[in-house]
């Protein structure tokens, strides 16, 4: 399988530079009118063609990985430190992306899936098409480099490859098996990934970076061939707006795995590969909403093309620090030398954007009319503003480290008091625009509409500040000024203010359609959004992100109690109260653990059990804790089981009582919701005159608007 | 006018709480302790380090009780920690030398960002309040209303899904 699998790899190149540099010769062709014994279409298509071949090579190379993963074939050196044999069969399949070489051939293989779709699809615009399916061919290209010169996913064992260069069968290895030449077991899968999340959290993660090279493809093909109109941006913005849902799950995911399996009690810890994987997220998000001011206004055409250009280079650079080891980080699985690589990729795509748009700069003059400051254009502009300067922070603190290395000769630290000094602050004006932006119209207002949209908010802003305080949430700690518990209740504030600007765009829409229908409300609310469904499900994507504010405003209020905990012990947190009702060790072939079984009591009346877990992975010998979550939506009791107390025997036991956390992953269920609804197609005028009469004197501009 | 008396009222009390409290002793270790890290390699803050018998951690959170004890300033303990760890220890970067620089830059980015998308604004004539279109400005801005439409209409029609929603447009 090895040698099947490389020779793979090395047809899928072969193939994705033959659909580069076909491709680029017949566009090239077409450009200038240069006449060839081939017609530029038909050479165009046999790039094509290659690309779609492509496809299937790199699926059987990432088959033959997978193949030789449950194989146990331990003559190839990935599956030797990534795999054992008691491995359960998930995890196995998850063996593909948990070392560098696995990763990056994931990369390559979604990058050959969304090709595959893309050249399948290229009748809808054949010109256009051949452009990103070019462009998407030269990222390929990189990518099977790397694979097949730095790292080979099938490169053998030393000893093996000297006797055999082009792999073992199953009878060969069972016989050098027995002769130790190739180890009987591997060294296994990290423990931190055998979680099964991890089973679906790269792959999400994965697919939102590598699916940014498409709507990057399309902008880059637009403007190189100067495509007239939005057209490429409607193309696109189903890709950009799956992909951008993809990264949001890979990136909530991955704050689940990192609650549930670090044992720390927290979920983001502001490390360079969390940030890595944010930053193309916020330029993404600014690009989904300013592409709205060149859909309708024509505007800022550059702007969306350099928010494009900049989120797949961020994709890359995310790539980069995790596998490129430039920046310490206790996420970065597989680092090696592949840094360089990438620097010298990014600096290729930075040039090549840089002259593109040089060359067709006059092809994105955009329309330059704003009629007033308080305008729907306008916050889009403040919330770019605030985007950017976000992904400017996270990147300048990731990469800070390194700069002050460069100029001082010493390495400082960047942790969560930078970001939670620097970054919140941004998070809370941009959850303010939030609110803002929908309640604005575009073009201008009236100060009257102004006052009359922002009355309810206002109030529902103050009335929750008030009730924070009257309930004893307070910006001070023990006396002192407690800055975690200010931001918190400035983040309660404005979430209710943004839920109700929200809610009421839905109420007013909602009435107009019931005086037309006679529907009920709710009934009305619904037919509103499917009439709208990009505008409506982008408002539900909005309450998703409040609702998550809201739990990430409840780590200010988290508590923790470490204790050693004998036999029919107490602890209390909270109102609980948890008594050891035993504690035990077990063993399977996969690894040994200790657990303990704690009663938990609320009230005095028993309410539940649960049983943390700390595991010790035969295989790699490293140490696992599994977190005993029980959650509600006030907040998790989250307990790990430390360890044992060597002089005493007896466990110890940390339990947190972490504010709201159950908030963040319901933000996330209603953002994937309002993305899906903001897919679907609206309903078409020719279906919906039918079923509603618009009376031409209604103010019906509260379902107007596209966006 | 009783609504901005209210809500002068309101914040009234809200600055008036922000501004009361002195300092404890729990406070503030709770305040240092999640402003050092934890020096085992575990890249964690010093009051978040969760390893049973991490020796780092005991050790620095033993010391840093009995320098808050011993009336140390903050400063002071800091500088005590970074002597004996290194820079590293601080879980941000001091806000001094070389490394003011990590805390100026964000917030000049902002600030000139800010000013930038202002001064767009003004010279796209949002401040204007108006309809008019300042002088010195590009062909673009200065279209006739003719040549508005018409651009209009080729982008309407070079769009694919123009006409779905266009029913239920307001333009």
């Amino acid at each position: 399988m090895a040698a099947f699998g490389s020779f793979s790899l090395l047809i899928a190149l072969a193939l994705a530079a033959y659909n580069l540099v076909a491709g680029a010769l017949a566009l090239r062709m077409i450009a200038t009118g240069r006449e060839a014994r081939i017609s530029p279409e038909r050479l165009a298509d046999t790039a094509r063609r290659a690309g779609i071949a492509g496809f299937v090579a790199v699926t059987a190379a990432a088959f033959a990985l997978v193949w030789s993963v449950f194989a146990n074939d331990f003559s190839i050196t990935y599956i030797l430190e990534h795999s054992n044999r008691a491995l359960p069969a998930a995890y196995k399949f998850a063996a593909l992306w948990s070392g560098q070489e696995g990763s990056l051939l994931l990369w390559a293989w979604l990058l050959a899936v969304f090709g595959f779709v893309l050249r399948l699809r290229h009748k809808a615009d054949v010109k256009l098409y051949a452009y990103a399916g070019t462009i998407l061919a030269a990222v390929q290209v990189f990518f099977l480099l790397i694979l097949v010169i730095n790292a080979p996913p099938f490169a053998l064992l030393p000893a093996v490859y000297a006797a055999h260069p082009f792999g073992v069968g199953p009878a060969e290895l069972l016989a050098l098996q027995q002769t130790g030449i190739v180890p009987s077991d591997g060294n296994g899968l990290n423990p931190l990934l055998q979680y099964p999340e991890m089973v679906i959290h790269p792959p999400m993660l994965y697919l939102g970076y590598v699916g940014f090279s498409v709507p990057f493809a399309f902008a880059l093909g637009a403007l190189m061939m100067r495509y007239p109109g939005e057209k490429w941006i409607k193309t696109t913005r189903t890709w950009t707006l799956v992909t951008w849902l993809f990264l949001t799950c890979g990136i909530f995911l991955g704050m689940h795995w990192a609650y549930a399996v670090l044992g720390w009690g927290g979920y983001w810890g502001w490390d360079p590969v969390e940030n890595a994987s944010f930053m193309p997220w916020l330029t993404g998000t600014a690009f989904l909403h300013s592409v709205m001011m060149q859909e309708r206004k024509g505007m800022m055409k550059s702007w969306n093309v350099w928010l494009i250009f900049s989120t797949f280079l961020l994709t890359i650079l995310g790539t980069m620090l995790t596998r490129g080891g430039l920046v310490s980080s206790v996420h970065a699985f597989a680092q090696s030398s592949i840094g360089a690589w990438f620097l010298v990729f990014m600096g290729i795509v930075v040039a090549v954007c840089i002259f593109t748009y040089l060359l067709q700069r006059s092809h994105l003059k955009s329309e330059r009319n704003l009629e007033s400051l308080v305008s729907r254009e306008s916050s889009f502009l403040f919330n770019n503003l605030v985007l950017l300067t976000a992904c400017f922070v996270i990147l300048w603190g990731t990469l800070f480290p390194v700069l002050s290395e460069y100029v001082e000769g010493s390495k400082v630290t960047v942790g969560a008091p930078f970001y939670n000094r620097v970054a919140v602050p941004i998070g809370l004006f941009l959850l303010f625009l939030t609110g803002v932006g929908p309640l604005l119209p575009w073009r201008a207002t009236s100060l009257r509409a102004i006052r009359r949209n922002f009355i309810l908010p206002v109030i529902a802003l103050w009335v929750v500040v008030a009730a924070c305080l009257a309930l004893g949430v307070r910006p001070w700690n023990g006396g002192a000024f407690d800055t975690g518990s200010f931001y918190a209740v400035v983040a309660f504030a404005l979430s209710a203010a943004v839920l109700t600007a929200i809610l009421s765009e839905f109420v007013r829409g909602a009435r107009v359609i019931r005086r037309q229908t006679r529907r009920n409300l709710l009934s009305s609310a619904v037919l509103l959004t499917r009439r709208n469904t990009r505008r409506y499900g982008g408002y539900i994507i909005h309450i998703g992100v409040v609702v998550a504010t809201v739990g990430l405003a409840g780590a200010a209020f988290n508590r923790n109690i470490e204790k050693e905990l004998g036999l029919h012990d107490k602890m209390s947190i909270g109102p609980y109260t948890l008594e050891n009702e035993s504690f035990t060790q077990d063993s399977n072939q996969n690894y040994d653990s200790e657990f303990a079984v704690l009663n938990v009591y609320q009230n005095g009346k028993k309410q539940f059990q649960i049983t943390p877990e700390k595991r010790v992975y035969h295989a790699s010998e490293q140490p696992q804790t599994m977190v005993a979550i029980h959650s509600v939506p006030e907040w998790d009791l989250y307990v790990v089981y430390e360890g044992t107390n060597p002089s005493t025997g007896q466990p110890i036991i940390k339990a947190f009582l972490n504010a709201l956390v159950g908030w963040i992953w319901f933000g996330l269920v209603i953002m994937v919701f309002g993305t899906l609804i903001a897919l679907a197609p609206s309903l078409t005028p020719t279906l919906a005159p039918a079923r509603v009469q618009v009376a031409q004197t209604e103010p019906v501009a509260a379902f107007k608007g596209g966006d | 006018m009783r609504l901005p008396k209210v809500l002068e009222a309101v914040a009234l009390a809200v600055a008036i709480c922000f501004s009361v409290g002195a300092s404890s002793p729990n406070g503030r270790l709770y305040d240092l302790d999640h402003r050092l890290m934890c020096t085992c390699g575990c890249a964690q803050l010093l009051g978040e380090c969760n390893h049973v018998g991490c020796t780092s951690s005991t050790k620095e959170l033993s010391e840093l009780r009995t320098d808050i004890a011993s009336g140390m300033s903050d400063q002071q303990i800091f500088d005590a920690f970074v002597a004996k760890y290194g820079a590293t220890v601080l879980a941000a970067p001091p806000a001094k030398g070389f490394d003011l620089v990590a805390w100026i830059a964000p917030f000049a980015v902002f600030a000139a960002a800010l000013a930038g998308t202002i001064l767009l604004i003004r010279r796209w004539g949002g401040l204007k309040g108006g309809k008019g279109h300042p002088a010195g400005l590009t062909e673009e801005v200065v279209l006739d209303p003719a040549e508005r439409e018409r651009r209009e209409r080729i982008r309407r029609e070079t769009s694919v899904d123009a006409g779905a929603e266009g029913g239920l447009r307001d333009e």
